[in-house]
């Protein structure tokens, strides 16, 4: 067992943390939660820079550490997150790379990576949110497109997004994780309504998607009709097993900030408290250390972050929701206050018990996937 | 950056998970837990002769020669079989009491005002005078109080890096009997693994043993002490709640003597009461933050 970084590791992150210290003073300020344009252009502005100063495809291009370090390495610094870029970098990226063609791939990966197109992912609908697999958006093929028809629910992004990753049933007798084909869907194509829907914390996060008779060039297909089910469950694996990982080192400052407030307000003096935020640090050291696992078995194995995405996650959804709760605590009677800072967090954190697949159906993945317990109701 | 088991880490605990299966297996545990209060010296020597005690003392000092990483996954497997007596004191005295590395003395210490084996052993570190018996909860840890002030050793220690592994242990342990049980019995028609409240106890029960391994791992290749803080309040929690929750998946038969559940429990509450408690790693790990 070995938790040293190789030589060009560490010159890799000497190179990034100087490079970060130069540019991070020239950015401009980030624009307000809810100017979705403002943050797109931010966003994507960040992601030009990373790419003309040769970081853009650490998310698909690097080994596992070398992508540990930039996260912990920017993070560190306080540089921005992937933001608008979330779903282009983190799924359809990684999943493109995997299953697409070589002209799909040259499409699509590079307009990612240089910061010009926003993704979003089409998989959840109103009847088909944890039993994604119920998906009742459909496509038929017209000629040379596949004309689709439903609706998409609890889509992030969708207002300010080129690219949709779309999950469709393409054969409606089919056993229904068999007839769903993975496509790539231009935003801009007629037939689309997007309707912003507010969240509990009062942002238009994410939308409810429209379409009527869209159509979809059959070249925008990844993988093969009716084969969407695997595709979509590489992306998934992308999803819980490395989309958090920046977030970890994000939460332990966090952490340290709280406690900087608390001396400073008195709550430090309560042992309870105390006690809690110390239990707390143990849980993002050892959430670190077991991403540092994860990553190192999937370098040993090249391969893709599987079921034990789902521990993560599981442990870490519960993790952030106990941090900003602790967080309310340090402020007292202002954390009935939107306006004071870890208010908005606090709310938001109640997504992650449920976006990316829920706590309970992360708990039937590793009971009947690692631990082999039969499948039931 | 490999932070994964080597081969040579691999046979290691494979060895002594063989080595314990064949001296310590579920008939002598029964004898053990039978006959309260009597250490089995021949069982002790077995572990000398194995190089338990001086895993991590130099090899010209007669020892094996390796470190804490190893003397981790020796203490894990010690904790899955349920390893009776004074593992940790006699281990951390291998290097300075005469006997204790070749499994002929056995060491105990003082530790939080309890002391685990005082009858049993050979040599008490620390002041054990005025020593009273208590009636222990767990059958295979005798324990004496020792009056006067509470005194524990640091916080990110060693010997709390060792009760975490064997933590660790107990818990990987538990989550497979409560798996092997909700894979078995049936209920309704069914094996109650099938149901997803029980389902949901045993993802759980995986969740804090994979948790607690990669925090008590990490610990032992950095030894540095907030390390092993946050490995001994992970082990602490995977093994008292998991133990908790095995008992809960076996159901009445949990609640039963004969069932080992209530064996790991009571044991992983003695480990958890070890150098202060989580108490002491919490408010240690709070400082460091503020530090």
């Amino acid at each position: 067992m070995d938790l040293s970084c190789t030589p060009e590791e560490e010159e890799f992150r000497a190179r990034l943390r100087e490079w970060l210290t130069k540019v991070l003073p020239t950015l401009p300020a980030a624009p307000p939660p809810d100017d979705w344009p403002g943050r797109r252009a931010y966003d994507l502005g960040w992601q030009r820079m990373l790419y003309d100063a040769g970081y853009a495809d650490v998310h698909w291009g690097a080994s596992p550490t070398t992508r540990l370090i930039f996260l912990e390495e920017t993070e560190r610094a306080g540089a921005p997150y992937v933001g608008a870029n979330f779903v282009g970098l983190l799924h359809a990226g990684p999943t493109i790379a995997a299953e697409g063609t070589v002209g799909q791939q040259a499409r699509w990966l590079p307009p990612i990576l240089r910061g010009e197109e926003v993704w979003c992912q089409g998989f959840s609908e109103p009847g088909a949110g944890s039993d994604l697999a119920a998906l009742r958006t459909r496509a038929h093929r017209d000629g040379d497109d596949y004309v689709v028809s439903g609706s998409k629910l609890w889509t992030s992004h969708a207002e300010v997004a080129d690219w949709c990753e779309l999950l469709v049933r393409t054969d409606p007798d089919a056993p229904r994780h068999q007839g769903i084909t993975w496509l790539a869907m231009p935003m801009d194509a007629d037939g689309i309504t997007v309707r912003p829907l507010r969240t509990l914390a009062g942002s238009a996060e994410f939308a409810e998607v429209f379409l009527d008779e869209v159509r979809v060039p059959a070249v925008n297909r990844v993988g093969e009709e009716n084969d969407g089910w695997r595709v979509t469950m590489v992306t998934l694996s992308f999803e819980r097993g490395t989309a958090f990982v920046g977030e970890v080192v994000a939460c332990r400052r966090t952490l340290t900030e709280l406690t900087r407030t608390a001396r400073e307000n008195g709550r430090w003096d309560d042992p309870v408290l105390r006690r809690r935020v110390g239990r707390l640090d143990a849980e993002f050291r050892a959430l670190w250390r077991l991403i540092q696992w994860n990553v190192s078995e999937a370098e040993t194995t090249g391969g893709v972050p599987g079921a034990r995405g789902s521990v993560f996650k599981l442990r870490y959804a519960h993790a952030r929701q106990e941090l900003y709760d602790t967080a309310a605590e340090v402020l007292g009677p202002d954390c009935l206050d939107l306006d004071r800072p870890w208010v908005l967090d606090r709310l938001s954190a109640l997504s992650y018990t449920i976006a990316a697949g829920t706590s309970q159906i992360q708990r039937n993945i590793v009971a009947e996937r690692i631990l082999g317990l039969p499948k039931g109701r | 950056m490999r932070f994964q088991l080597t081969d040579d880490q691999e046979a290691l605990r494979t060895g002594v998970r063989e080595l314990l299966d064949r001296c310590f297996g579920p008939e002598v545990l029964r004898t053990a837990v039978g006959a309260p209060g009597r250490l089995d010296r021949t069982l002790w020597r077995t572990l000398g002769d194995a190089g338990f005690f001086a895993l991590r003392l130099p090899e010209a000092d007669g020892g094996v020669g390796r470190g804490l990483a190893e003397a981790v996954l020796a203490f894990e497997e010690a904790g899955r079989a349920l390893l009776p007596g004074p593992l940790v004191a006699t281990h951390l005295a291998a290097g300075d009491v005469p006997g204790a590395a070749t499994g002929e003395a056995v060491v105990t210490a003082v530790d939080g005002g309890v002391v685990e084996w005082l009858g049993a052993a050979d040599v008490v570190r620390g002041d054990a005078s005025g020593a009273v018996p208590l009636h222990s909860v767990d059958p295979l840890t005798p324990l004496h109080r020792v009056p006067g002030p509470v005194a524990f050793g640091p916080a990110g220690g060693v010997a709390v890096l060792l009760t975490a592994a064997e933590q660790l242990g107990t818990a990987a342990r538990v989550c497979e009997l409560a798996v092997q049980h909700a894979r078995t019995r049936e209920q309704f028609g069914r094996p109650i693994g099938a149901f997803q409240a029980v389902k949901h106890l045993c993802a759980d029960l995986l969740v804090r043993v994979e948790v607690a391994r990669v925090a008590v791992y990490a610990a032992a290749v950095t030894a540095d002490p907030a390390d092993i803080a946050t490995a001994r309040l992970l082990a602490d929690e995977a093994a008292v709640r998991g133990a908790r929750d095995c008992l809960q998946v076996h159901g009445g038969m949990g609640f039963t003597w004969e069932a080992d559940v209530h064996l790991h429990l009571k044991r992983a509450w003695v480990r958890a009461h070890r150098g202060g408690g989580g108490t002491q790693s919490e408010e240690f790990l709070a400082e460091r933050l503020v530090a």
